[in-house]
């Protein structure tokens, strides 16, 4: 039996990838990172921004995603995300132009505390991509 | 009967007006193809997120204290219409289209002595409901330095909704935008996009899903969400609709002055073989008299 499963990643102007044969995801989960393997429960979440990693036969791709639902049901696992950058082709200047936008907003005075986490997460997950 | 001239100068003037409207043509032809393969490759988003929805809404366990953008403020007082438009004119039925269907919604709303306010998107919206429904439009969105629609644009339309129902300002929201059916077929629509309307979607599956976190938490992130998806779903159509309708009405304006031509040709020869009869005659009688 082959331990494999579909991925779908989504994002609003096009289905950014499809690979039917990955063996692990693990994604960035609200509450913590999130393994997935073949047969997970169904499951519904939503991201906070950090990396997904993508493991098939063909090797480990990484992808840096702010923000997205997950959901993983009959094996197929779908992402849905407005903003996701592959990190083997994201330029330095494309980090560097999100960290910037994302510490003008965590500089900003009238943030909401959830707001706040997510704005110093993504300034952290940023910073040790450099 | 106008003189050759005249004739002359028409011809060429509608001959001038065929090659702007055949050059526009050709333009619509080619954005169209770029707009509908965009709203092809957005649908998979916009279906899967409704999927996600309504397997939550259905295993949500309090109906009651569901999030006010699903289940709606409980009332129906206020409604807030948003336009979809588009920012260029000469696309045909396209723009009077959806104003026809929004403004047949607006008189029912009024009839019933409900509240009425109009978010207009696109210029050619706001230029023709300004007459009838000015005191109602409460913004005008326009994006007219953006060339494609895009995620990032539908979501400040979304965000300006939400924004505007957590402040309580409305109660029931639609939307209206023209759906692509085909080059010569738009159908104006009206979606409502808050509270949710999951009409006849019975197919969400019995399945049970883990949530993490709980499924209040998530739907109260997705559906403002959903609301921008939603919008950007209408923009994308909305934006093959208007190539699709210009490029069959510039179709219909170019044979129409390929006619027009024709005719005029035909009356100018007409003319100048009458001239040179005339003159003949002339000539002829003269000779005659002698």
């Amino acid at each position: 039996m082959s331990e494999e499963f579909k991925i779908e990643i989504v994002n609003p102007e096009k289905s950014f990838l499809v690979k039917e044969d990955v063996s692990e995801v693990v994604v960035p989960a609200f509450e913590g990172e999130m393994g997935i393997l073949k047969d997970h429960i169904s499951i519904i979440s939503f991201l906070k921004p950090g990396i997904i990693k993508v493991s098939s036969k063909s090797g480990d791709e990484n992808y840096y995603v702010e923000d997205g639902i997950v959901e993983f049901k009959n094996n197929n696992l779908s992402i849905l995300t407005s903003s996701i950058y592959n990190l083997s082709d994201m330029d330095k200047s494309i980090q560097q132009d999100l960290l910037k936008k994302a510490e003008e907003e965590a500089g900003k005075s009238d943030i909401n505390d959830q707001a706040k986490y997510l704005v110093d997460q993504k300034i952290e997950v940023l910073k040790t991509l450099n | 009967m106008a003189s050759l001239d005249d004739l002359k100068k028409r011809i060429a003037s509608v001959k001038s007006t065929q090659k702007i409207t055949k050059a526009m043509k050709m333009v619509a032809a080619a954005k169209l193809r770029k707009a509908q393969e965009s709203a092809e490759k957005g649908r998979p988003y916009s279906e899967k997120m409704n999927n996600v929805i309504l397997n939550l809404s259905s295993g949500i366990s309090d109906k009651e204290n569901a999030p006010k953008l699903l289940a709606g403020t409980g009332q129906e007082k206020v409604h807030l219409c948003v336009v979809m438009t588009s920012d260029r004119g000469l696309c045909g039925g396209f723009n009077s289209n959806i104003i026809k269907k929004a403004k047949s919604y607006f008189s029912k709303i009024l009839d019933e002595n409900k509240e009425l306010k109009i978010i207009t998107v696109g210029s050619k919206g706001n230029d023709q409901l300004k007459r009838t429904y000015g005191d109602k439009i409460i913004e005008n969105i326009s994006f007219k330095e953006s060339k494609n629609a895009n995620y990032f644009d539908a979501d400040k339309v979304g965000k300006v909704i939400i924004e505007k129902f957590e402040a309580g300002e409305f109660d029931v929201c639609t939307i209206f935008f023209n759906k692509f059916k085909n080059v010569i077929t738009q159908i104006p629509q009206a979606q409502q996009i808050i509270p949710l309307n999951d009409e006849g979607n019975e197919n969400s599956s019995d399945e049970s899903y883990e949530f993490e976190p709980d499924e209040d938490e998530i739907l109260s992130n997705l559906l403002p969400k959903n609301i921008s998806t939603q919008i950007f779903k209408a923009m994308l159509e909305n934006s093959a609709s208007e190539q699709g309708s210009r490029m069959s009405a510039m179709d219909n304006a170019t044979r129409n002055a390929g006619e027009m031509v024709d005719k005029l040709t035909i009356e100018y020869n007409r003319s100048r073989q009458a001239a040179i009869t005339k003159e003949l005659i002339e000539i002829i009688s003269g000779a005659e008299s002698l």
